[in-house]
């Protein structure tokens, strides 16, 4: 009998640990509802946008939902902000339905899951809802929003974190990169085009002596970071594109005192950048152990999600795939499959770290 | 007959540290010993939780969870209390830790589920908790106090080379539980009922009882090896503290010479375990093996150790037959 009991409180237990905040659909509202009432639709009126995180709780959000809310006057619309308690793969649906019958003109989404909520969203667009996901598109259905807005270019990020390593190192001397695993992809991809980048004259006096893979472990991670003060004495940088990387090497380098304004620097010290939001790493800017690191801007996708939404319900613009449109600033190409770019990586550092929160 | 056995090991990592040495001078350098010295203290703590469990022939697979867990509720509690004291944060893991282990001596001792099978079930729910606990945030540096990261970067320090706080705390309890295993009634009561439950019944040693205390412990050190991962890398993320950790632990325990069937084993060879794997660990990286290959070299390192330790043991069986 006790062995049946205990055995239905761990199945009990499992099950609440899996479907964890499952029961608990219910949306929440966040931000002012201030509608009033006027008709929607027509150029000059003002319009209802209401942003979709995965879930509220969510930092990365913040700013995103801070973007769309800045642009409000200058764009004419009432902005809300409304989330599913979590982020489960179908709790945005209820709250998609919701909006529908309240009858908003735009909804900008960061989509749980990129095949759930297809026929939800097409039930939006029919109602001549203007549908943009922000930062997690629906990678294969891609015909059932209007427009899909990434934070940056991903193919442009190597680049950009080349040259910050090599501005912090003075454009000489020994780096090393610490990824994230030999399969990543985007990790891949930028670490091909850092070796292509330094054949670039302006970088001929740097030299990438190593690269190696913390398996986004915090263990592995600050091992290989030790690793690489151990076995490369004279190294002069540390490029980790990989938030988990970063975060486990920055301790290293503030433990073993040998960043640029450490106890123990010689030579001008070892120089640590890479990806990664500003909270995780604002200590260590605050103690000089990283000078700057950089990360795409979730508020500048806000910002252009709010631009082109109101705008393509405004007719002024037609956001079909594989064209160009006017934005904010200039032209913006839509690729074949409606991705737009909102901008490139900020740079993060004791300058503007504090203006951040995610 | 038993120091044999961890004379063995000791053989084992000697060859392997003068080995890795040759191959690259810069292994032994103080640096590199400061990472290996590092490794140690988390897998320690945790292995010596796991010791007693083992000889019991248990296994608690849900350790990585429990220690994942201890670190994100001190880490959520110092967000909104950051001026608790070391000892309050030590405290806080440990009762974490205890409350997690009791809940699997529970399940396996009153619920008689196999061990194997609830702590896998419990390694999954205690993730999931990390999660509801954090509302998936991860706890940032800045909210780990650098009085507590202090104890990963400072203690003694001889010709260069640093024996953290961490690692002193670690030594501390494996030399408690090595004198414990000697003295202490607990600890023969769980070799007794891991060399035979029955005839350990028979004598009056209560199997619930051993396996309560067993899990407990486990759960205690695994929640004191939580605030140690917050001390060694300063943040942790609900999904990667202590994630995979449960693995680790085991094969140290494995290859400290304690059988997996239960009823024999020593602290000595669980502290010869730990150092090995750190060595190997570090090895891994010193030596600048592809990282493709690195799991690999891993895993066949960790062969190759249980296989001359098993060697060795039917080679003693027979001499004593």
């Amino acid at each position: 009998m006790i062995r049946i009991t205990s055995l239905l409180v761990l199945s009990t237990l499992v099950m609440v640990s899996c479907t964890s905040g499952g029961s608990n659909n219910e949306p929440t509202t966040s931000a002012n509802t201030a509608s009033n009432g006027k008709p929607s639709g027509d150029a000059g009126a003002r319009l209802k946008v209401v942003f979709i995180p995965k879930d509220t709780a969510n930092p990365y959000f913040k700013p995103v939902g801070m973007g769309i809310d800045e642009a409000k006057d200058s764009m004419n619309f009432d902005y809300k902000e409304q989330g599913p308690a979590t982020a489960d793969p179908t709790s945005q649906i209820s709250v998609i339905k919701d909006q529908i019958q309240q009858k908003v003109d735009v909804i900008i989404i960061a989509a749980n899951a990129p095949n759930t909520l297809n026929e939800v969203l097409d039930d939006a667009r029919k109602q001549g809802i203007i549908v943009l996901t922000v930062d997690a598109d629906l990678t294969g259905n891609e015909s059932h929003r209007d427009a899909g807005i990434l934070p940056t270019d991903f193919a442009k990020v190597g680049q950009s974190q080349l040259e910050i390593m090599a501005k912090q190192m003075n454009y000489e001397g020994e780096f090393a990169i610490l990824s994230a695993t030999t399969s990543a992809s985007n990790q891949n991809t930028w670490i091909a085009t850092i070796k292509d980048g330094l054949k670039d004259p302006k970088y001929s006096k740097m030299k990438l002596v190593d690269t190696v893979y913390g398996n986004d472990e915090p263990q592995k991670s600050s091992t290989e970071m030790e690793g690489l003060l151990s076995k490369y004495p004279n190294l002069k940088g540390v490029l980790s594109p990989t938030s988990v990387g970063l975060a486990a090497a920055a301790q290293v380098l503030q433990n073993s005192g040998l960043y640029p304004t450490g106890t123990k620097a010689k030579n001008g010290g070892i120089h640590l950048t890479g990806l990664s939001t500003p909270n995780q790493l604002k200590k260590y800017v605050t103690k000089g152990v990283i000078e700057g690191f950089q990360l795409w801007s979730p508020k500048d996708m806000g910002t252009l999600a709010a631009y082109l939404g109101t705008s393509a319900k405004r007719k002024k613009i037609d956001l079909k795939f594989g064209t160009e449109v006017d934005g904010p600033k200039g032209k913006l190409k839509l690729d074949d499959k409606g991705v737009v770019y909102a901008g490139d990586l900020l740079t993060f550092d004791k300058t503007n770290i504090d203006k951040f929160d995610f | 007959m038993k120091i044999k056995r961890e004379l063995g090991l000791i053989v084992v990592l000697v060859i392997f540290n003068v080995l890795c040495a040759l191959k690259e001078p810069n292994y032994i350098s103080p640096r590199n010993i400061d990472s290996i010295l590092l490794w140690m203290p988390l897998l320690l703590v945790a292995a010596i939780g796991q010791f007693p469990v083992i000889v019991a022939r248990g296994i608690d697979i849900s350790v990585g969870s429990i220690l994942g867990l201890s670190a994100i509720t001190t880490g959520v509690l110092l967000k909104t209390h950051p001026n608790l004291s070391l000892l309050a944060l030590f405290v806080i893991g440990a009762l974490v830790g205890i409350i997690l282990g009791c809940i699997n001596g529970l399940l396996i001792a009153f619920g008689k589920i196999p061990a194997v099978v609830a702590t896998i079930g419990t390694l999954t729910l205690y993730r999931g908790l990390t999660f509801m606990v954090s509302g998936g945030d991860q706890i940032d540096a800045s909210t780990i106090p650098d009085k507590l990261t202090a104890l990963a970067n400072s203690g003694w320090t001889f010709k260069e080379v640093t024996v953290s706080w961490l690692l002193i705390i670690g030594i501390t309890f494996a030399i408690i539980a090595a004198c414990a295993t000697r003295f202490a009634q607990f600890y023969r009561n769980v070799f007794a009922y891991g060399s035979n439950p029955d005839a350990a019944y028979l004598r009056g040693i209560s199997p619930t009882m051993v396996q309560m205390v067993c899990y407990g412990a486990s759960g205690l050190m695994g929640g004191i090896a939580g605030i140690m991962f917050l001390s060694r890398f300063g943040n942790a993320s609900p999904s990667s503290a202590g994630s995979g950790f449960e693995l680790v632990v085991i094969a140290s325990v494995a290859i400290g010479g304690v059988k997996i069937t239960g009823g024999s084993g020593s602290v000595l060879g669980v502290f010869l375990g730990c150092l090995l794997l750190s060595c190997i660990n570090v090895a891994l990286t010193a030596l600048k093996f592809n990282a493709d290959w690195q799991q690999l070299i891993y895993g066949i390192t960790i062969l190759i150790a249980l296989i001359i330790d098993s060697a060795s043991q039917i080679r003693r069986t027979r001499s004593a037959a």
